[in-house]
């Protein structure tokens, strides 16, 4: 008979972890699914940009257009606030609780001066968001930049008040991962924000 | 003592203590708290299904209405506002409100069943999604009957949406409603991404998941890449409309045509999105009926992704008439055109099941094969649209409103039809009365095509979509008396499924575990499903674990009764993307009010929104803010934190 012939497949795993090891766990693909539609959120912005700039008459930019001496500056210190968040995850893996606040705490210092720089540069625009389209993609865009960075300021808080309270080990550490991931992300699209609104007019783009 | 932070799970047969521990994990609470803060999938998944069904049957009644006033020529059933917003609500309905939640319901009630597995991987943020859907329905359905309902047609197009000809509420009910309506899809996407690639039962590698798996997995993939520009869209519109930014306004450098590329850049892909999942839903059952496996299983897993990948590049075709550069309308209309080979794989698939199987001819398989046909016309009505000489003729005439019902009905609402016939049984426990099921079938295709085939002559003949009357003598009084009483005729059929659910619901025959003598793992367990879903994790060594005896395709036989018991705490299993090798054990979460309050708070930031009262909206944040601090504080029965939690005490002795 075939039926003697047939065999069956158990799997039996043997030594295999409970629930999430490190940044081995499904929140920390939850976080990338968020990530992956925020990123076409950014890609549609900076398409509306693109594409009315590219219709629009000559001088669509409007004067004075956005200058390298603050944002630069900014846009360094908010890169650099990634590699202090990361030495802090680094900080939660070495058992280095001191260490690991100091990455976070250092991190969310350097978001909040961000975002005070870019507010202080919104105050002083002599245009309003009603001006023209591209005065109103400029605080829109901009705006939901700044709105992901209190977002991600809100998350290293909460991974900050977390440390402090020994929540994490090597082990277990998934929400540590995951959020210094999503505040990778809110400093990688800044640059795509930033060469849209702050090179590309240099390389003659709407102006 | 610490619970083990890594062990090697019990394997063990199937016994009355094991599946009353599991059920004493698994069981919700009863009454109130437990229906508000439930998690579970299926509870989840059929509330999906019967609020999607209550908008279908809204929007239904709204195209009734509609074709009482069509029926004749200056008819004053109507005024013309109360017909925008009526054919505006109606699109809005049937696209967003009904025709993605049905399909989102069965994917959430199936998927897990399909996989062996015992909940979505994100089982919260699965209530989030219907609990924010729900509310955008709710929301966007106020302005309606308070009178403000959209009234530029489903795709909303400026400047008749902006402010300076569109004062009232409608438009920021509408705008609005579908920001909220995108978290809902959003979240909903990213959970069946999550769930499609790590709970799958160990051995289900990707070459022998149910064919069920693609159709959704490759809509969601689009979801999340695409609802971020319709949602963006509707914002900007917003912004526009009541806080005089310039995106749409031509006077200030602005485009309306960036509103028609950020809607159809979403809208057409969308359409993949509301017909892939189920044309995947016939993949899946049709051949149960044939009694053979699908016929090119790999060829129509692989034209669905390429369906879409082409689908993102077509959204121009609706924009032929706006005087676009000629070399981007070939380019556009070129892969329009080309998108009829992946379809036409997934027809010859069926036709070849079909064919090549032993067809048994119940109500369910009535629709599915029906869908066939429907599709075809549907397609090649597509088809011709989408060459650019062609489509001038036919764009905004009733050609395209029959076109896009034959798509829609066609390869949504027959499908979904077919599929409760299907799965009913494993939902309930009951089958479907299948005498009332014939007359519901051919009252429901005879009608749609009665209402719809003639609507291709009426669009030929020059009748524009959207106008309210029109005047005698135009020579479409006949063909519009035709597509009124099919409507109704449809309705009746509608009606009839509607009563042939109570009278089954009721009455039904009992169907026991597989009434159909399936294929697939869902039917290995009693209907209805048991909360923990199995009661052991089943082993997959086919793309057929129930067929292998019959098939013999290999002398391995996927473990049904056999396997890891996973009863120390609410725990499952999670596998490997592509081999679904077993990788850990999830710790699933309890019950929750995390996602309600959410929404609450999420929905009266809206409605602050929309009102301008900036206090409600703040209220609504902190209620939110509160409410995802508390779902994301680290939990140490979810492993999320340090230090372990303590060990249950097992009191059953395995073995």
């Amino acid at each position: 008979m075939a039926e003697a012939a047939t065999q069956i497949a158990i799997c039996s795993p043997r030594d295999i972890p409970v629930g999430p090891v490190g940044r081995h766990g499904l929140g920390y693909w939850g976080i990338w699914m968020v990530i992956a539609t925020e990123a076409a959120l950014f890609a549609y912005l900076l398409f509306s940009y693109y594409y009315l700039g590219a219709t629009a008459p000559r001088g669509w930019v409007l004067e004075p257009r956005p200058t390298l001496k603050l944002s630069l500056p900014d846009t360094i210190l908010l890169l650099l606030s990634s590699v202090v968040a990361w030495v802090g995850e680094r900080g939660i893996l070495d058992r280095r609780r001191g260490k690991a606040l100091l990455g976070i705490g250092g991190a969310f210092v350097m978001g909040v001066i961000f975002a005070i720089v870019q507010g202080d540069e919104w105050r002083n625009k002599p245009f309003g968001l009603g001006e023209s389209s591209y005065s109103s993609l400029y605080f829109v865009t901009t705006g939901f930049h700044l709105a992901h960075v209190v977002v991600g300021l809100g998350v290293l808080a909460a991974l900050f008040t977390w440390t402090a309270l020994d929540y994490f080990s090597p082990r277990r550490r998934l929400a540590i991962s995951a959020g210094v991931l999503y505040w990778h992300f809110v400093d990688a699209v800044w640059l795509f924000v930033f060469f849209t609104y702050y090179v590309s007019p240099y390389l003659g783009f709407g102006t | 003592m610490k619970a083990a932070v890594f062990r090697t799970p019990h394997i063990g047969p199937d016994s009355v203590a094991h599946q009353a521990r599991l059920l004493s994990l698994w069981e919700g609470e009863p009454g109130l708290k437990g229906f508000l803060s439930t998690v579970d999938h299926k509870k989840i998944g059929i509330r999906y299904i019967v609020t999607a069904f209550v908008f279908l049957v809204l929007g239904g009644v709204e195209a009734l209405i509609m074709r009482l006033q069509l029926a004749g020529p200056n008819r004053t059933l109507l005024t013309p506002e109360q017909y925008d917003q009526l054919f505006s609500t109606h699109g809005m309905t049937m696209i967003f409100l009904y025709a993605l939640p049905i399909l989102s319901g069965f994917s959430n009630y199936l998927w897990p069943l399909l996989f062996g597995s015992r909940d979505m991987a994100l089982p919260r943020v699965n209530a989030l999604s219907y609990w924010i859907y729900l509310a955008a329905g709710l929301f966007m359905y106020a302005g309606f009957l308070i009178g403000a309902g959209p009234n530029d047609g489903w795709f909303n197009y400026v400047p008749y949406a902006s402010r300076d000809y569109n004062p009232g509420l409608n438009e920021d009910f509408y705008s609005l409603g579908m920001v909220l309506l995108g978290i809902s899809t959003t979240v909903g996407a990213a959970n069946f991404v999550v769930t499609a690639m790590r709970t799958r039962a160990p051995g289900m590698s990707i070459n022998r998941v149910p064919i069920m798996l693609w159709g959704t997995l490759t809509a969601s993939v689009a979801n999340l890449l695409v609802v971020p520009a319709v949602s963006l869209a509707f914002f900007l519109l917003w912004m526009d409309r009541q806080f005089g930014t310039h995106f749409f306004d031509h006077q200030q450098a602005g485009q309306p045509l960036l509103w028609q590329h950020l809607f159809w850049m979403f809208a057409h892909p969308w359409v993949y999105v509301v017909v892939l999942p189920a044309m995947a839903m016939v993949s899946e059952a049709l051949p149960v009926f044939c009694r053979r496996p699908l016929v090119g299983y790999w060829l129509v897993a692989l034209s669905t992704v390429a369906t879409m990948i082409l689908g993102f590049g077509v959204w121009v075709h609706h924009m032929f008439a706006t005087g676009l550069p000629g070399l981007g309308m070939a380019f556009f209309s070129g892969a329009s055109i080309l998108i009829v080979l992946p379809s036409a794989v997934a027809v010859f698939a069926w036709l070849a099941t079909i064919w090549l199987g032993r067809p048994v001819i119940t109500t369910a398989f009535m629709y599915f094969a029906s869908m066939i046909v429907l599709f075809v016309i549907g397609g090649v009505s597509g088809f011709m649209t989408a060459s650019v000489p062609v489509d001038w003729q036919l764009t905004d005439s009733y050609f395209v409103v029959a076109h896009l019902h034959y798509v829609l009905i066609g390869i949504n609402v027959f499908p979904v039809l077919g599929a409760m016939y299907y799965w009913f049984p494993k939902m309930t426990g009951r089958l479907m009365d299948e005498r009332l099921g014939r007359w519901n079938f051919w009252l429901t295709f005879l009608g749609f095509n009665l209402a719809f085939l003639p609507m291709h002559l009426t669009g030929l003949w020059g009748m524009p979509r959207r106008i309210y009357t029109y005047q005698d003598g135009m020579g479409w009084n006949t063909l519009n008396m035709i597509t009124t009483i099919g409507a109704f005729v449809l309705a009746l059929g509608v009606l009839l499924f509607v009563v042939n659910v109570f009278k089954s619901l009721k009455s039904g025959a009992h169907a026991g575990a597989d009434p159909w003598g399936a294929a697939t793992l869902e039917w290995s367990i009693p209907s209805p499903p048991p909360p923990y879903n199995f009661s052991i994790i089943p082993t997959v060594a086919s793309q057929h674990p129930l067929w292998e005896d019959r098939l013999e395709e290999s002398r391995v036989r996927s473990s049904i009764d056999q396997g890891m018991l996973l009863d120390e705490s609410k725990e499952m299993i999670a596998t490997t993307p592509l081999d679904a090798q077993p990788d850990m054990i999830l710790e699933m979460p309890e019950d929750s009010l995390a996602p309600l309050i959410l929404t609450i708070g999420t929905s009266l930031i809206f409605v602050g929104l929309l009102l301008k009262l900036w206090s409600l909206a703040g209220a609504g944040a902190v209620i939110a803010i509160v409410a995802l601090v508390v779902w994301l504080w680290p939990q140490r029965e979810l492993r999320e934190r340090e230090p372990e939690p303590q060990a249950p005490h097992t009191e059953v002795a395995h073995g």
